[in-house]
């Protein structure tokens, strides 16, 4: 696997959309040529090299491709966003849309990232060893395709409107979330080990939510089913279950209605 | 203004009956003449096909419904929003594109006029405000009447004169064209939450019929002899057994004539005709109804239709059939937007995946082609997607491909994963008919122009004509067999003049001409009756001031008005 390190050397006056910074527009191009890559500034076009050094030369795919972004990435938008294999790192906080609509491959944050990202995540690993903004890991505006696939793991809080319309793949929070958990799930699951503010699983159809901690107002549409002894992702321990959300349609397996979950760890 | 001389392209012109002979095409002060000066520049369209800008009979591509639609569909925009290089501004929007990328877009596939299929009167200046910001094309929009409480009170006592006058007083407040009916009565009654699926269902309260509707609508467009003739959308749309209702509506034209001093013939023009021609009583055993549609279609003689052809796309379907977009949503469960328009129309408004996995999707693609090989007289049968509720109409090119040539169609049917069904539920596989290139300038040009009553103007290149002419690069005598190629070949003029103007060179926008809205200023006699009602229903029902109804002429500073005496001894 082949190394590509970007240093920031100027930053930019609005934001920098890098629309082209992830190892699938890196693949194959030496340094030179990655410098030359277009990225957005309002409606100007400028490249890649007029704000990173670039050192190193991708693999001759994406997935032999592996980036290091160092320096102050607070004005930059699309990081790692689309990817489909490879590895990134960034050693900063990232501003929105960083690791979305990501399809393979390994993204890790060094940092805080803003809201609107890993949305409609649909494979791979993001990782955030920071706290996370709205949004994340939700749907794009107006959009009801969410997150379906790939591991999305926040080291920190999470803002609200957190999964929304998610459908599949798995999502663990290692802190708190504002409103808004998981609105309008149809599958997938997500692992809060902190606490939730309120609405969690509103118009929930389908999927798992998990909470090790409390959440400040239940929603009315959910109801205790009994007790489960379960292991979430390593620890052990036991969850009142819940079944929901009640006021939503649900879809039927085998003359059974199919509800969505909720556990509340005790 | 400058002279051209357009030399040694292959000419397709339906209106003085040249099937791509060769011959120069001459352009001075924004009109097509005999001959120029020997100073004329010269445009080289050797190995070139030329005909006049296309005309669009039926798009939603202004006003409050799509602009609704832009708005509350963000996600049309994120992955389809770019800047070209030159004077062009950023384009937006993929199935409900901006005002600019829609006027950019028309251009590049070489048209030159839409027709904006249905203006709410009541909302007729933000259509007016979003016609103006298009570049390029010319444009007109027709008001809607359908479900309008003036027209449903007036009809059902046959009030024809009544109606007549009403209609020219909307045409003039709205700075409309002509007369467009959604879903005759179903809209209104879907203010019950009830629809009308058969031409004789009542209307609540009002107690009258489609039928009486789309009769009276025929005969008071007749008695104005406007340039266009009423436009209709009919009811049952995209419900299987519908072809019934279908021709059953086609049926109330016969024995009406028209009358007019624009060269129109027809009296009904059906749109969007692949909706309505379903067989089958539900989706299990849906089928093609094109052929019994378009038997009859084919006979009657004072009928226009146009396709409203499936794209297989994601898309938004927005239509003033309010109840037709609740009953969408009921299907596919995405969001569903609803308006209603106080005494006059409704609105809805549902995103929709045509998956050609899917076995329906897959037939209604069919269908919509079948319904353009059917037709005996392309003068009378025109290409469009319904844009956007069947397709964007950035498509065109898709579908003159498959249209055009028998192998694109044919992969495409034999690629659908449910291909069998399809096979079985339509008749696309028997059919050979290849579209020539004179026939798509018949379905494209020609036909649609005389079928709004433009044909002076538009839709041929004869001297004395607009000089909208589009280039593309095909060779006649090489035409291409690939799909693809006869796609990327419409899909990008080699040049496009709007007005003797070049505005589109090489697939580039260089120019953004002059644009002009068209509306219908129709004469009739003072009726006192009509005057009255509109002063009461303003007083009693409307949220606005009568005063404040009207479209005033600031929002459609490049106005052309087409006048029409209606006045009766």
């Amino acid at each position: 696997m082949n190394t590509v390190t970007l240093t920031v050397k100027k930053q930019p006056e609005l934001y920098l959309e890098c629309e082209n910074v992830n190892p699938d527009a890196f693949a194959g191009k030496k340094a030179d040529d990655i410098a030359k890559l277009g990225a957005y500034q309002g409606k100007e076009m400028s490249t890649v090299g007029d704000y990173f050094t670039i050192t190193g030369e991708a693999g001759a795919t994406a997935a032999d491709t592996k980036i290091i972004v160092n320096g102050d990435c607070t004005k930059m938008k699309y990081l790692g966003a689309k990817m489909t294999a490879g590895e990134m790192i960034v050693n900063s906080a990232c501003d929105m849309y960083t690791g979305s609509w990501m399809k393979g491959g390994k993204l890790t944050i060094n940092g805080d990232v803003h809201s609107f990202c890993g949305l409609a995540l649909a494979g791979g690993e993001f990782t955030i060893n920071g706290n996370a903004g709205n949004y994340l890991g939700a749907a794009y505006r107006g959009d009801w395709r969410g997150m379906s696939g790939g591991v999305l793991r926040v080291k920190g809080n999470a803002g609200s409107d957190v999964a929304s319309f998610m459908t599949g793949g798995e999502m663990i929070i290692g802190g708190d979330v504002d409103i808004h958990l998981g609105t309008h799930m149809e599958g997938g699951k997500i692992i809060l080990k902190g606490n939730a503010n309120r609405r969690v699983g509103g118009q929930l159809v389908k999927g798992e939510i998990y909470v090790f901690g409390k959440i400040n107002v239940m929603m009315p549409g959910y109801k205790p089913v009994g007790e489960v002894d379960l292991e979430v992702d390593g620890t052990k321990a036991t969850f009142v279950e819940y079944i929901g959300d009640l006021g939503e349609r649900h879809p039927k397996r085998k003359g059974e209605v199919v509800y969505g979950k909720l556990f509340m760890k005790k | 203004m400058s002279e051209f001389i357009i030399k040694n392209g292959h000419v397709f012109d339906p209106v003085q009956g040249i099937k791509g002979d060769k011959k120069d095409i001459a352009v001075k002060d924004g009109k097509i003449i005999d001959k120029v000066g020997s100073g004329a520049k010269v445009i080289d369209a050797k190995d070139k096909t030329v005909m006049a800008g296309a005309l669009e009979v039926h798009a939603h591509v202004a006003g409050p419904k799509v602009n609704a639609g832009r708005w509350y569909r963000p996600e049309d925009k994120h992955f389809d929003s770019h800047k070209k290089p030159g004077i062009t501004r950023i384009e937006g929007g993929k199935s409900i594109p901006t005002v600019f990328k829609t006027g950019y877009e028309y251009a590049r596939l070489g048209f030159t006029f839409a027709m904006e299929a249905a203006m709410p009167p009541l909302y007729a200046r933000h259509v007016h405000e979003e016609i103006h910001d298009t570049p390029i094309i010319d444009e007109a929009a027709l008001p809607v009447f359908g479900n309008n409480w003036f027209i449903l009170e007036y009809l059902k006592n046959h009030e024809v004169e009544n109606t007549a006058a009403y209609i020219a007083w909307i045409l003039r407040q709205t700075k409309g064209y002509g007369v467009k009916c959604v879903n005759p009565g179903g809209t209104e009654a879907w203010a019950w939450g009830l629809n009308c699926l058969t031409i004789h269902d009542p209307v609540p309260y009002f107690e009258i019929t489609p039928a009486e509707i789309i009769k009276g609508l025929i005969e008071a467009n007749e008695y104005l002899g406007l340039p266009h003739s009423m436009h209709l959308h009919q009811n049952d749309l995209g419900n299987p057994g519908n072809y019934k209702t279908t021709i059953d509506s086609l049926r109330l034209a016969e024995g009406i004539k028209a009358t007019n001093n624009f060269g129109r013939e027809q009296v009904l023009h059906s749109t969007h005709l692949q909706f309505h021609s379903y067989k089958g009583t539900n989706w299990g055993d849906f089928e093609s109804g094109a052929k019994e549609v378009m038997d009859y279609v084919n006979k009657q003689k004072n009928l226009t239709i146009d396709t409203g052809n499936v794209t297989l796309d994601e898309t938004t379907t927005m239509t003033a059939d309010g109840p037709f977009e609740h009953h969408l949503h009921g299907l596919n469960h995405l969001k569903w937007f609803n308006v209603d328009v106080e005494l006059e129309t409704a609105a809805g408004i549902v995103p929709f995946i045509y998956d050609p996995n899917n076995a329906v999707f897959a037939s209604q693609w069919a269908v919509g082609l079948e319904i353009a090989l059917y037709a005996k007289d392309p003068m009378r049968c025109f290409i469009t997607t319904d844009h956007p509720n069947a397709g964007p109409f950035t498509r065109y090119p898709r579908v003159y491909s498959w249209l055009m040539s028998k192998k694109c169609r044919d992969e495409r049917l034999h690629s659908f994963k449910k291909a069998d069904k399809v096979i079985s539920a339509t008749n696309l596989a028997t059919l050979d008919r290849e579209i020539t290139l004179y026939e798509l300038a018949q379905m494209t040009r020609a036909g649609p122009a005389k079928c709004l009553g433009l044909s002076k103007d538009y839709g041929g290149l004869a001297a004395g004509m607009n000089a909208d002419i589009a280039i593309y690069n095909i060779n006649p005598d090489k035409f291409p067999s690939d799909g693809p190629e006869i796609e990327k070949a419409f899909a990008n003029v080699a040049y496009l003049f709007k007005d003797g103007k070049i505005c589109v060179e090489g697939g580039k926008v260089v120019d953004m001409g002059h644009k002009q809205t068209f509306w219908v200023d129709a004469k009739v006699n003072e009726n006192k009756q009509v005057m009255h009602d509109i002063r009461e229903k303003f007083l009693r029902y409307y949220s606005v001031n009568e005063n404040n109804y009207p479209v005033p002429e600031s929002y459609a500073p490049h106005q052309h008005i087409i006048g029409v005496d209606a006045t009766k001894a």
